[in-house]
């Protein structure tokens, strides 16, 4: 397998109005693999999640300067269609956030706006999505109860599910797991290991041990910094920076 | 500097400690085997070879304190590198608890006959071997890799000394086929010497590997 870059993040600063929240990041994200972030809360993980795709444009007073590549292309270009960019690069919140609507519709939704219509085909989709997001033999005979009927650990990968659903090249997850109990949690793991065949995933996560356990590759943050980026055992077994040992090893003030 | 995990890491630095004793307690075997060949002393002899329980008790203990850290604490980086070093050092203490056990076995061996040669080399050895597995140990502690460094170039004296005594050996069980049986326990004394300073090398290499992360063999 070659190293393909799906991602090439260069050298972004990121304001909220006058607080910088990061800090002059390069990083380059790996197609087909996880890329773990981790951190101290308030480090910058999840703002630096948003700007991959643009979620940050909808708070005001947010100023970024940098650029994202994604396939080779600027996403912070003018002329960027935004709602084509997240189709492109979907994002799952920490929160399992279904619609209050049936299981097939909060799937359906997505490719619905964007513009299939067809049936058989939405059909096609929805069974294609949950089975890609390991739900479809829990709910194939309740696809019209309510998505809110289903257990926490459910509604999540019905998320995931809804996310596959407009076909992404790229999923963002935001803690995806830390809401849910260790069964349900090992399945949105065993999942991601599955998803990452067909999809490049970065997961902000506050486990340490769940980025372990998933990535390919782990990224610290710190006060808006990227201190050090590396192959998941590397950082595990013997990170470079002393920062990432002291936080890892909790030895860290 | 804060300590989010100060309990874990109390455990670590009792674990640590535990290991030291146990080094200790095996230093002290080394010394005592010598000691019991030089003044005839069979009862210190099997005090050592009792001793080696103790040893070996020590071992199975400190090996279950680790995968237990391991398993409930889930250690990343540097304390995993400790870890996994302190269940493979204290593998080399009982070895080298081992090879004292058995310079004890060939001193009940020889009994109370005249020794065939003056043995002012075996001393000298023991002294070198037990020095050298206190500094290997010491360098552990401060994780100085110079020190572990120095400790491991030092057992080329060792090896030096094993090849002389045993050619001095030699040369008296030529000349008198008689000593040929005490010879050989002689030479086996120095041999287990001998082992026990390669322990101590282990001890270096796996502190090097604790500090670094990488492994180094050290001659």
């Amino acid at each position: 397998m070659s190293n393909q870059k799906v991602l090439e993040v260069k050298n972004i600063d990121f304001f909220y109005d006058d607080f910088q929240a990061l800090e002059n990041i390069t990083m380059d994200v790996e197609k087909n693999k996880v890329t773990a972030l981790i951190g101290p809360s308030g480090c910058g993980k999840s703002t630096f999640l948003r700007t991959i795709n643009r979620m940050n444009d909808l708070i005001e007073g947010a100023k970024l300067e940098g650029d994202i590549l994604f396939d080779g292309e600027s996403i912070y270009q003018e002329n960027v269609d935004v709602v084509n960019l997240r189709k492109r690069i979907g994002m799952v919140f920490q929160q399992p956030n279904p619609f209050p609507k049936s299981v097939f519709e909060n799937v359906a939704y997505g490719p619905k706006i964007h513009g299939v219509t067809d049936k058989a085909k939405l059909e096609e989709i929805v069974v294609e999505s949950l089975k890609g997001a390991a739900l479809y033999d829990e709910v194939k005979d309740r696809l019209n109860k309510s998505a809110l009927s289903l257990s926490g650990g459910q509604q999540q990968r019905l998320c995931i599910a809804r996310a596959l659903a407009v076909k992404p090249e790229v999923l963002l997850m935001d803690e995806p797991a830390s809401a849910l109990d260790p069964v349900a949690t090992a399945k949105i793991e065993d999942l991601i290991e599955e998803l990452k065949n067909n999809y490049s995933i970065v997961i902000v996560t506050h486990s340490m041990q769940q980025a372990a356990r998933v990535s390919d590759m782990t990224g610290f943050f710190l006060m808006g910094e990227l201190v050090e980026y590396d192959k998941t055992d590397k950082i595990f077994e013997n990170p470079s920076d002393q920062r990432t040992e002291d936080y890892i090893t909790g030895r860290f003030g | 500097m804060h300590d989010s995990r100060k309990s874990f890491h109390t455990e670590l630095n009792d674990l640590e400690n535990e290991m030291l004793k146990m080094g200790s307690v095996v230093g002290e075997s080394i010394s005592q085997s010598i000691e019991a060949l030089i003044n005839k002393d069979l009862e210190l002899a099997s005090k050592v070879i009792k001793n080696d329980d103790i040893i070996d008790d020590y071992e199975l203990e400190i090996e279950e304190k680790c995968t237990r850290l391991i398993a409930l604490q889930q250690p990343v980086a540097i304390d995993l590198r400790k870890i996994i070093v302190i269940s493979k050092l204290v593998t080399d203490l009982e070895r080298i608890g081992d090879n004292a056990a058995n310079i004890a076995h060939k001193v009940l061996a020889i009994g109370d006959q005249t020794l065939i040669k003056e043995m002012q080399d075996l001393p000298g050895m023991r002294d070198i071997v037990v020095q050298q597995l206190r500094a290997s140990l010491e360098a552990f502690v401060d994780m100085d890799i110079d020190k572990a460094k120095e400790v491991a170039a030092g057992d080329k004296k060792v090896n030096q000394l094993d090849k002389q005594i045993k050619s001095e050996l030699l040369k008296v069980m030529e000349n008198d086929s008689t000593t040929i049986e005490q010879g050989t326990s002689l030479m086996f004394i120095s041999r287990f010497l001998e082992r026990i300073g390669d322990h101590s090398t282990n001890i270096c290499e796996r502190t090097v590997y604790m500090k670094t992360g990488e492994w180094t063999e050290l001659e």
